[in-house]
């Protein structure tokens, strides 16, 4: 039994990934547009809600009752579930829960699945899986057929193919479709895919969805999308299997009321996303004849472990946090080597793998805080970055110059009270790479994107520093 | 070897020790956001109006002693002539002059022959401009309102609420059938960042917003 994110356990170093994708001009044009595009429809549609700062708070405080009750939350959802007729398995890892996928679509004597967008299904590498074990996977949402056809790897959470262009969209489908007069408008692409999926929505009897949130209370799964490939997956099919990581439990149905407001809002930029399907086990005549859940630790629990840094688990997989990173929009998600990209996968790849690979992610950070400030569910990510550097260098693993400048921090810790701002940790890392206000070169780790882009540094008094001495020369 | 269950339950309660102070009850958790609206009707329903046309979609209105010629028409704008109806939709809504296929077990095959569906929804949430289905009742199976290519959604003036909270709490009423939410049509953004319309699910959703007292 062991954890597998993806590839993560054999992907080079984050510093050495990054560093031959900063060559790819391409690459970061395409990188700079979306974000770009992302961040202002999120900023709009975000101050639009009054009471933003409180659906953060009560998130937050959801996810922390959850895990902190996880393993009733899941008893619970479980009963409800086969209550509802739904068939419940666990999976202590990515090779069981592969094994089980698998096990069910064989018994049926089928060998083809079609599948709606499930983060997690990568993380377990379940298409190698199928594959060979003799089962067709169909990926249906359009990002992930672009990446499917074109061989390639997801380099973001939400919009996974957003390091392609519409030229080689086109030239992938081009080759994989047989349609050598396919144009490269968007509309021309998007028909082209619901042409090709169609008759396989049709036709294929097994679909595999993951889930955005599961209610213990209902023993309902949910699942957020936009193109309408999930409603197909989850209610054509004749057999259904979700997979569902066993940190997605929410307590009530009425908890949704909270995240269905911040997840489409943080993620597309959108009041809310084109459509939500919510079911509970089978239902008659309409859809799937047989539903699977298979509940996921695959490194979860390692992640509840350590209570410094298991408020990684109440992620909602947004990406708004890649979006708002000055590192991923320079590298893409290509660099983290893992499925999981961008700050969450900095934290998030390295603990599900118990800090035994991908030790470099925890450095491809500046602690410049943008990620923590977007974060819908709140997130302290630049704090939980600083402790798993802590956490890699007391095992003595991290690179040389990364224990030099973290024994530097660990002075600085041990000798005033505990910091609470990470701004302040990046100065004492940065310091001695500062040149004009501008950072030079930062310790290995962020040189391969510095030397290409000089990344503003962060100011030596912070607002709230500056804020709290001015009060102190008024008197007030 | 102890089974998988039993070993994740025991990783869990290992895991949990630590957790202990910080969280909070369920009952406890301060949710000091926005619970209900403040708009009457009629500022609900054109806020609900709006956010339909900033989708795409058309929104045409009636009485709801006019449904039937409301549908009439809209067919006729549209050109279409044979559509689907969930089993128990009220006949005496459905103008004469088209074809109305009733869903008594049609084949996916079947559903796909069809020009469009035509359903009634549950509620609407007006801030998000979202329809919501409840499937096997007024919405008609989930394959009805997915495999056509164009939907019609009469959506009562009464059954608009304002915001998602409110719209959540009467959705965890009937938790247990499925359920679709829709604010829009099918949507892509993958490619470029463009919007396209209409990737799999139905290209054209119309809305008619019947005034008057529910039926
Ligand atoms: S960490 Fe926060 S911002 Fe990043 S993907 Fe998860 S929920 Fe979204």
């Amino acid at each position: 039994m062991s954890v597998r994110v993806g590839h993560a356990a054999e992907a080079e170093d984050f510093p050495m990934a990054a560093k031959k994708l900063l060559q790819n001009r391409q690459l970061r044009d395409n990188l700079r547009h979306a974000t770009d595009v992302i961040r202002g429809k999120r900023a709009k549609v975000v101050n639009e809600l009054p009471d933003w700062e409180e659906l953060r708070s009560a998130a937050h405080e959801v996810k922390e009752h959850v895990l902190r009750y996880l393993g009733s939350y899941l008893e619970q959802f479980e009963q409800k579930c086969k209550q509802a007729g739904g068939q419940v398995h666990w999976a202590r890892d990515a090779s069981e829960a592969n094994g089980i996928i698998a096990g069910i679509i064989k018994r049926h004597g089928e060998s083809e699945v079609i599948k709606v967008k499930t983060m997690t299904s990568d993380e377990m590498s379940l298409n190698d899986a199928l594959q060979a074990a003799g089962i067709t996977p169909y990926e249906t949402d359009l990002a992930d057929l672009i990446i499917q056809l074109g061989e390639d790897a997801p380099s973001h959470i939400v919009v996974p193919a957003l390091h392609r262009n519409r030229s080689e969209v086109r030239q992938i489908f081009q080759e994989k479709m047989h349609l050598k007069d396919l144009g490269d408008r968007p509309e021309d692409l998007t028909a082209a895919a619901r042409e090709y999926l169609r008759e396989k929505f049709l036709r294929v009897k097994i679909g595999i969805s993951g889930a955005n949130f599961a209610i213990a209370e209902s023993g309902s799964v949910v699942v957020v999308e936009s193109e309408g490939n999930g409603r197909m997956c989850v209610s054509l099919p004749r057999v259904l299997i979700t997979i569902v990581g066993i940190e997605k439990i929410l307590p009530r149905f009425e908890d949704l009321e909270i995240f269905l407001q911040l997840l489409p809002r943080s993620a597309t930029g959108e009041r809310m996303n084109p459509y939500n399907s919510i079911w509970a086990g089978p239902s008659g005549t309409d859809g799937p004849q047989e539903f699977h859940v298979v509940l996921l630790d695959n490194g979860r629990t390692n992640v509840m472990a350590d209570p410094e840094s298991s408020e990684t688990l109440d992620c909602i997989r947004c990406g708004a946090c890649l979006n708002a990173c000055p590192v991923y929009r320079q590298t893409g998600g290509h660099a983290y080597g893992s499925v999981y990209a961008g700050p969450i996968g900095a934290i998030l790849t390295p603990q599900l793998q118990a800090l035994e690979h991908s030790q470099s992610l925890p450095y491809a950070s500046s602690l410049c805080g943008a990620c923590y400030e977007v974060c819908p569910v709140k997130i302290n990510i630049p704090d939980i970055l600083i402790h798993l550097r802590g956490e890699i260098v007391k095992r003595g693993d991290a690179p040389l110059n990364e224990r030099i400048a973290m024994k530097a921090v660990g002075f600085a810790l041990s000798n005033g009270r505990r910091l609470s701002t990470a701004q302040k940790l990046a100065r004492i890392v940065q310091r001695p790479f500062e040149h004009d206000g501008n950072l030079q070169d930062l310790p290995s780790m962020l040189a391969g994107w510095t030397t290409f882009r000089d990344l503003a540094a962060v100011p030596k008094t912070s607002f709230r520093e500056w804020w709290a001495e001015r009060g102190k020369g008024t008197g007030t | 070897m102890t089974n998988a269950k039993e070993e994740i339950m025991r990783r869990i309660q290992n895991a949990t020790h630590g957790l202990l102070e910080r969280a909070r009850e369920y009952d406890t958790i301060s949710r000091n956001y926005i619970q209900s609206g403040t708009r009457d009707q009629a500022q609900r329903i054109e806020l609900f109006c709006d956010r339909l046309r900033d989708y795409g979609s058309a929104v045409y209105t009636c009485q709801s002693d006019e449904i039937t010629s409301g549908i009439a028409n809209l067919l006729n704008t549209r050109q279409l002539s044979c559509l689907l109806v969930p089993s128990g939709f009220p006949a005496q809504w459905l103008p004469r002059e088209f074809e109305f296929i009733s869903d008594h077990r049609l084949t996916n095959e079947q559903i796909g022959r069809a020009d469009g569906v035509i359903t009634a929804c549950a509620l609407a949430i007006a801030s998000t401009g979202t329809i919501v289905l409840r499937h096997s009742e007024e919405a008609g199976r989930r394959a009805l309102t997915l495999i056509p290519d164009y939907h019609l959604c009469l959506v009562f003036e009464n059954q608009i609420v304002e915001t998602v909270p409110e719209g959540i709490r009467a959705m965890s009423t009937f938790s247990l059938a499925p359920i679709t939410t829709i604010s829009g049509p099918s949507a892509t953004s993958d490619i470029e960042m463009t919007r396209i319309k209409g990737v799999h699910g139905p290209r054209t959703l119309d809305v008619l917003l019947v005034g008057g007292l529910n039926v």
